[in-house]
């Protein structure tokens, strides 16, 4: 098999995996520190054992986002040797910030955190919870600002653009990258988006079996409202995203809709509904497709022409010379919709759940069985979403400038990266084995295992 | 000349440096986990000793990595790709070593607690071994073309010398460990890791003397550096020898001094030695990487710089405060063991 194939296959598991587990940490982070002022401010216990049941997920999902995250920094330069020479003077300085600013506050004030509940005085405590939150908030920020590089380059000197190494010349402008503020909020809300539904789900599970309700009753509430402004948040964020691709990736957007061509004769853009990609993947079977909200969503007016991909592809031939400038569209559709379309049923779920809430009728509420699959809803929004962002930039690994298939480190065989990619999926499946069966054996116990921390039968002394 | 450069250099050596002196002893306790824990209280009592502190000591490596990127970036892609299989044993390690930390102790189950203090076990011995092996190739150096390409493979990595580093960093990182142990333990747990310390001072001494002896046949490092080098050596071994007197003893603060002293030195005079090449190619001494054809441009340098004089020191006050608040000696008595 290809290289090329190979890494970007290793790179998509390890990152997809990583982000599994990164979302739920940023999100919940939130809720675990407000839980734990709640309880400093009140000293009422309820607080505390929320605290500490929602703490102990949260800490579960974290060690295995910290782990997974080493993977990423390490496989710049092990995989990836040519872009990491490439853009090593601009794309490093984010990393190591992210490193120095971030990640030191996040595992050392989350070592105090876990550790300090008899042991450090409680205002220090306390504020450990707060800088976790701040150092994880911190370094989705820095490595958005790497990626955003990666989807629309600036802030370099354009005369080493042709060179073999770009040279940074403007440090203001790779940090305030446009692209970077609007992924992050995106990224945050989608973060406190999954971990509202994370709540919603398992609270949901408690109060179906009416157990535990007094912490569940609140978590679920706390839940539902979370999850209803967060989701609708991200959309609002995430529109702002959707125009800005189309005027510096437009390659992307085209993908996003399927949009071949867009007949300049007929007025406005449509937006696709569904479509079926034949064998090819650059062509349809069929399309269900509504006209003109392309443009009424893009650009706010009936008529906006928004370019198809082979209108693009004419564009970039122009541009860089001859190429396929065309992603794997079938990715880039279906990622967008799997997004999209799970966070519509978000919008419903906690609408529903709003609404039950404001009517109090929550405890007789019948679908509240069915609630704990809401779950899976944000964790296939934020993996769509990623490959959207990813597969829609191909063939570039840095938008314009240089090719995927020219960041490769040229040392490497496919059998080496056919063995490390295995290796890495067998050894992330039977960690991700044990960690849902943890996730779920605590999340089913409720706060009762949590309070001691431990699950099962004890073997040994009570603590 | 003093450049920006140098002080990069001398940054990173200096996060390595940390990195191996305080992950250095949680490798160790790590590895003596299963042997020095007897019962489950007991392994617990072992991991409390580094548990609010090895993660924080795991950034230390994920901060030399990202500061290679930024000021280095041509260090950093010649050395992690070419260390390729090595670096993927190595982040395997870590992976399971993490998450043993994390879930070993949230189920009752002896045959849960057993499998994930094994991969602590594992998860650790893996690193401190392959650590070794890798800094001794860059002493040694390695085939790199003119291209700043490493030419070689894994096996490549696994001569003698190599392999002598690896047992070498391994060794010391035992001891290392067991004398912390010494140090932040009580009881049987504290003796037993005493014991240890004895019966491991000599293996480190021994596997020491040889990788200093081989390194005069094995690297330029000694005519390149010359009688600094030599001193820098001389201490490091000073330093075990005197690890020993303490641990008989039974002085383990002293001794942990010295152990760390001897990481420190020895990480020390690989840096000093090696400087200003930061990847030394056997082909062609032209070929090797410096600090100054490897670098960023002066313009990133200027950045990161700031940007770490504001930063490094911030990070070393909070760190060292968390060994101050968990100052405290770890027992096994349940209502102060945390899980």
């Amino acid at each position: 098999m290809n290289p090329v194939v190979l890494s970007r296959l290793q790179f998509a598991a390890t990152t997809i995996y990583h982000f599994f587990f990164v979302p739920l940490t940023l999100g919940l982070v939130w809720v675990v520190a407000v839980m734990h002022t709640l309880y400093y401010r009140t000293g009422e216990e309820k607080w505390k054992r929320m605290t500490k049941f929602w703490g102990k997920l949260f800490l579960i999902n974290f060690a295995m986002g910290v782990v997974t995250g080493i993977v990423q920094e390490f496989q710049f330069g092990m995989n990836w040797s040519e872009y990491s020479r490439y853009v090593g003077d601009i794309f490093g300085a984010p990393l190591a910030i992210e490193a120095l600013l971030a990640f030191f506050m996040e595992s050392t004030f989350l070592g105090i955190w876990i550790f300090g509940w008899e042991r450090a005085p409680k205002k220090l405590h306390l504020a450990s919870i707060w800088l976790v939150v701040l150092g994880s908030n911190l370094s989705a920020l820095w490595i958005l600002i790497a990626n955003s590089f990666m989807q629309h380059p600036i802030g370099y000197d354009p005369a080493s653009a042709a060179t073999s190494r770009l040279v940074l010349n403007d440090f203001g402008a790779l940090i305030f990258n446009r692209k970077a503020w609007l992924a992050f909020p995106h990224t945050i809300l989608a973060s406190l988006t999954t971990a509202a539904f994370f709540m919603l789900g398992i609270s949901a599970w408690h109060l179906a079996r009416k157990q535990n309700v007094e912490i569940f009753k609140k978590s679920f509430e706390i839940a539902a409202v979370l999850g209803l402004v967060s989701v609708l948040l991200t959309g609002v964020i995430g529109h702002e995203q959707g125009v800005e691709v189309m005027q510096t990736q437009p390659m992307k957007m085209a993908a996003i809709e399927a949009l071949w061509y867009n007949d300049p004769a007929v007025p406005g853009s449509d937006f696709s509904v569904l479509t079926l990609f034949d064998s090819t993947g650059k062509g349809e079977l069929w399309s269900l497709r509504i006209p003109r909200l392309l443009s009424l969503i893009s650009c706010f007016n009936l008529d906006c022409e928004v370019p198809g991909v082979q209108q693009v592809q004419a564009q970039y031939e122009q541009m860089y010379g001859p190429g396929d400038y065309i992603p794997a569209m079938v990715f880039v559709y279906w990622g967008f919709r799997v997004m999209f379309y799970s966070a519509l049923l978000m919008i419903a779920i906690s609408g529903l759940a709003v609404l039950a809430m404001l009517r109090k009728r929550t405890e007789q509420m019948k679908l509240m069985r069915w609630f704990p699959l809401a779950i899976l809803l944000p964790y296939l929004a934020n993996t769509g979403g990623w490959i959207t962002t990813e597969m829609g930039r191909q063939p570039w690994i840095v938008q314009g400038l240089l090719r995927t298939q020219d960041g490769m480190s040229p040392n490497l065989t496919s059998g080496m990266i056919l063995f490390t990619l295995i290796g890495f999926v067998a050894i992330y499946a039977a960690l991700m084995a044990a960690d849902v069966y943890l996730l779920t054996r605590f999340a089913k116990a409720g706060p009762d295992a949590t309070d001691k921390g431990v699950i099962g039968e004890p073997a040994l002394a009570e603590k | 000349m003093f450049d920006l450069n140098t002080l990069w250099f001398i940054l990173i050596a200096v996060l390595w440096i940390g990195f191996f002196f305080l992950e250095g002893f949680d490798f160790g306790v790590g590895m003596l986990l299963p042997f020095i824990g007897k019962k489950d209280e007991e392994r617990r009592a072992v991991i409390n000793t580094i548990g609010p502190h090895w993660d924080g000591n795991e950034v230390w490596l994920i901060a030399a990595g990202g500061a290679t990127f930024a000021a280095f970036p041509q260090w950093y892609a010649t050395l992690f790709s070419g260390f390729y299989l090595a670096f993927f044993l190595l982040l395997l390690g870590l992976i399971v070593r993490g998450v043993a930390f994390e879930f070993r102790s949230k189920d009752y189950n002896p045959k849960w607690r057993a499998f994930w203090d094994w991969a602590i076990f594992g998860g650790s011995l893996v690193p401190a071994l392959l650590l070794g092996v890798a800094f001794a190739n860059l002493a040694k150096g390695l085939p790199i073309d003119g291209n700043m390409m490493f030419t070689g493979n894994l096996f490549t990595l696994l001569n003698p010398y190599g392999l002598l580093g690896g047992l070498t960093s391994l060794s010391v990182f035992l001891l290392h460990g067991a004398i912390f142990l010494a140090l932040k333990a009580d009881g049987e747990i504290k003796s037993r890791a005493g014991a240890w310390a004895k019966k491991l001072w000599l293996p480190a001494l021994i596997l020491a003397v040889l990788l200093a002896t081989a390194t005069f046949f094995y690297t330029d490092l000694l005519p390149y550096r010359g009688a600094t080098f030599v001193v820098f050596l001389v201490l490091a071994l000073t330093g075990l020898l005197l690890a020993g007197w303490f641990v008989s003893r039974q002085r383990s603060g002293r001794a942990f001094v010295m152990t760390a002293l001897t990481i420190v030195l020895t990480m020390a005079a690989f840096f000093v030695a090696t400087f200003p090449r930061v990847m030394i190619s056997t082909t062609d001494p032209a070929f090797s990487l410096d600090i100054w054809n490897a670098a960023s441009s002066p313009y990133t340098l200027r950045v990161m710089s700031i940007v770490a004089a504001i930063f490094v020191p911030i990070v070393l006050i909070y760190q060292g405060y968390t060994y101050w608040v968990f100052r405290k000696r770890v027992t096994t008595d349940p209502k102060t063991l945390i899980y």
